[in-house]
């Protein structure tokens, strides 16, 4: 243990007395060349509890993870499962023991049905033939058992998200898991199927088995675990039991200094344009009867229309897949609306190209900035250059002093880490990444913003920095539109929220009137 | 007389493209892409006809057929699965080494530029059989099999669920404990012994090795498995399609109805035709490629 514990729990007087350890790994560490994932780990899990893994991206919790589910061998350090001796196995010896991991993007093969995925590896057979019925029945009385409800014969392709991931907890209980490893499970669900996962996680639990469960959203350790333990660069910094410790503290420990959580503090709400019947006259950004297709030529956005005010923040929520990216797309230029206009002011850009539109000032910080934020092979100067490259030139070609100076500002003001703009984009941290689009979109005259997903997958600090910046954009009077799956994130930083379903706005509210209970429903058609 | 004539070219002429389609099939269902079937054609003619000539049998030739596909496929997956090469790439290499090692080995087994000398095939021609003297040749046996056999590996046995997973999400298959690469392997090896022997059969068909004697079969092959998307039976009514049409073709040549060149476009105005959407979208295995 490092120095640097904030606090630490004994084991519980009940999992000390009877129940023995279902994971013990003492000392573990793994470095990826010179890069060292984890360093003199702790971990102590006692059976039949609802554990949580915490900290920041990159704090190496997933990587601690994968060596406990044989994916990885440690460097050193030992492991133990049910007290028996675990260390260096592959996933073969871990899933014979009892240990399965339901990993954050899912593991399914899309074109194969529910129970072929289940039965994939251990195929029952008759005489040399797989046997179909088998799988199907097995597979039906498993999910009977859990209450994973399923229908085996589907094709994984035409299961929602919640369905897929019933399947994957399935997979690994098929496997006769005990224990059970869930890397990040709601990022990608709905209110309401959180709920109903807490539901499942928590009758698996009565039922004997243990969960690990990986998350850095704080509310959800405090919903669903026993005993929290918080990693911080690669070390376990802290082991807590949740019912005596709180939120503050875990971020505390998550962090190594005192956050304002931004699920708390709702910041200046008081905006000019805060009523939901605001008019379009002098509206940032107007949407008027936008339909659009999708990849597969279907309408996924069905005659939209919406306006962003200058110094507005305004929220669209929703599952994913309910044509946000569509919608974003054809803002940003990047897409065709079949139907319908986008005004930016008073200036119509729906036959724009990408540049003019940026021209006439919409700036964009895309949902995945891997794929559209960044190169990640080039430097943070150069990602700080993409776009604006037509601005930085002179009659030789493009101006190398004037772009150094740029990239050395913005990287200061931004709070690029670390700060030197030669270094490739792909060896920053996610938090500090999107701090380089942020600066390139931010850092320039727009009166209209797109933010896309804007904190997805960056650390707590950097969230901080973040929604900063963009609190800081309404009250300069700029139009931000705030894309997120992340509900508590819309709810935090908006003025009006919407809620996108099925291609349309189930519902447009001020946020003064709206609860994540409130708009969960709309989230799922359900209202 | 002359359908039962037509048929029955249509069915030697498809007798190559279903065995390299059936190996092309399950090379790409495992995740590699299969563009070194000519070459493995090209193997297999040259080794048929090296094993009839100096073994003195078109049994021997046909094994000699099959290890040369083997070795083939071996380099192919030293270079795809070992080294993570692009299968492009690679795909393109081994067809041109092919080309270059057969020619070597041409000039030294038979001191030849252009062909070998005449070997024994499975003849038939002599035994009285007529036109259905093809039957006795056992590669038109394992031809006509081949791909319905596979249908049934594919989509009824463990092995086949196996291979399908592999090729659309490999890294699921893994935390699964399938052995993605040795199935990758064995896929590759399957598919350079089934090419190999489509390749055996053009040559023991003509009794000789004539230099690229495959003329593109291979990539006609791997048109067919597009056409067919990947599936065993309709990749089958691919390859009879393409080769009911270089029948059609061989047969108005001899009409002399229109110019000759233009007749001989048939096949391949099919083959693109086909292609370009007559089928609709053809999606391939997701991982196919993917270097992973």
């Amino acid at each position: 243990m490092s120095g640097a514990a904030s606090s630490s729990a004994p084991l519980s007087a009940a999992a000390e007395a009877n129940a023995p350890l279902a994971v013990r790994m003492r000392q573990v560490c793994k470095h990826f060349g010179a890069v060292q994932a984890n360093r003199d780990v702790n971990l102590e899990v006692a059976a039949g509890e609802i554990h949580a893994l915490v900290g920041e991206n990159g704090a190496g919790k997933s990587t601690l993870m994968h060596i406990l589910s044989g994916l990885h061998t440690p460097s050193s350090g030992t492991i133990e499962v049910f007290g028996r001796d675990a260390t260096g196995w592959d996933t073969n010896a871990a899933i014979a023991a009892g240990v399965g991991m339901v990993h954050q993007h899912f593991m399914l093969v899309p074109t194969l049905t529910v129970a072929e995925n289940l039965v994939l590896g251990r195929e029952p057979v008759r005489g040399i033939q797989l046997d179909q019925m088998r799988a199907e029945s097995d597979v039906r009385s498993l999910a009977e058992r859990t209450g994973l409800r399923v229908d085996p014969s589907r094709t994984i392709a035409e299961l929602s998200v919640g369905e897929a991931q019933r399947v994957e907890i399935l997979k690994v209980l098929y496997r006769g898991a005990r224990v059970l490893v869930l890397d990040e499970p709601t990022a990608v669900l709905s209110p309401p199927e959180v709920d109903e996962l807490w539901t499942v996680l928590r009758g698996l639990r009565a039922q004997g088995d243990t969960i690990i469960i990986i998350t850095h959203k704080l509310d959800e350790v405090v919903a669903i675990s026993d005993t929290i333990t918080v990693m911080r660069d690669g070390r376990s910094v802290a082991r807590l039991a949740t019912a005596s410790t709180s939120p503050q503290e875990i971020a505390k420990a998550m962090v190594g200094r005192d956050v304002a959580l931004a699920l708390d503090a709702r910041v200046g709400s008081a905006s000019p344009a805060t009523s939901a019947t605001a008019g379009s006259a002098n509206a940032a950004l107007s949407i008027r009867g936008l339909s659009v297709l999708g990849d597969r030529g279907n309408l996924v956005i069905d005659a939209l229309s919406f306006d962003v005010q200058p110094g507005e923040i305004f929220g669209i929520a929703g599952v994913e897949g309910n044509g946000q990216s569509e919608l974003l797309d054809v803002i940003a230029g990047l897409r065709r609306a079949k139907s319908g206009t986008v005004h930016l002011g008073n200036a119509d850009v729906t036959a724009f190209d990408v540049r003019s539109r940026a021209d006439a000032g919409l700036s964009h910080i895309p949902e995945d900035r891997h794929r559209r934020g960044l190169v990640l092979d080039y430097s943070i100067a150069d990602n700080l250059l993409l776009g604006q490259q037509h601005h930085f030139s002179n009659a030789m070609g493009l101006d190398y002093g004037r772009i150094a100076e740029h990239a050395a500002t913005q990287v200061r003001t931004f709070d690029i880490r670390p700060p030197n703009p030669s270094l490739a984009a792909r060896t920053l941290s996610g938090g500090n990444q999107q701090k380089i689009v942020i600066a390139r979109e931010m850092g320039r005259p727009f009166t209209v913003l797109l933010a896309a997903q804007p904190t997805r997958g960056v650390d707590v600090g950097a969230i901080e920095f973040i929604h900063a910046q963009l609190r800081a954009a309404r009250a300069d009077g700029k139009g931000v539109l705030l894309v997120s799956a992340d509900l508590s994130e819309v709810l935090a930083l908006a003025d009006r929220i919407a809620v996108m379903y099925e291609g349309r706005l189930a519902c447009l509210l001020p946020a003064s009137a709206c609860t994540a209970e409130l708009l969960g429903p709309y989230m799922t058609g359900a209202a | 007389m002359i359908l039962l004539a037509f048929v029955l070219q249509t069915i030697r002429i498809a007798i190559p493209y279903l065995l390299a389609a059936a190996g092309g099939v399950i090379s790409e269902r495992v995740g590699v892409i299969a563009l070194g079937l000519e070459g493995m054609m090209l193997a297999g003619a040259f080794g048929a006809v090296l094993g009839s000539y100096y073994g003195g049998s078109a049994w021997v030739g046909l094994a000699c057929a099959m290890l040369a596909g083997v070795i083939v496929a071996l380099i192919m997956a030293l270079c795809t699965l070992r080294y993570r090469a692009d299968q492009v790439v690679v795909g393109i290499a081994v067809n041109l080494l092919v080309i270059g090692a057969t020619r070597f080995f041409l000039r030294l087994s038979f001191d030849s530029a252009s062909n070998s000398p005449r070997v024994d095939g499975f003849g038939g021609e002599g035994s009285g059989l007529g036109v259905m003297a093809s039957f006795s040749n056992p590669i038109v046996w394992i031809g006509l099999l081949a791909l319905p056999v596979l249908g049934w590996l594919l989509f009824r046995t463990p092995f086949g669920l196996r291979v399908r997973a592999v090729g659309e999400k490999p890294e699921a298959a893994a935390t699964l404990g399938v052995p993605v690469r040795s199935l990758q392997l064995r896929g590759l090896l399957l598919c350079g012994i089934l090419a190999s022997l489509g390749g055996a059969y053009l040559a023991l068909d003509q009794h000789q090795f004539t230099d690229s004697m495959t003329a593109g079969r291979g990539f006609i092959a791997l048109a067919a498995i597009i056409f067919g998307r990947w599936m065993p039976l309709r990749v089958a009514a691919a390859c009879l399609l393409f080769a009911a049409a270089e029948t059609l073709q061989i047969q108005l040549q001899g009409a002399q109805l229109v110019p000759s060149q233009f007749v001989e476009l048939i096949p391949y105005v099919l083959t693109i035709v086909a292609l370009a959407g007559v089928v609709g979208k053809s999606v391939p295995p997701a991982a196919l490629g993917k270097a992973q």
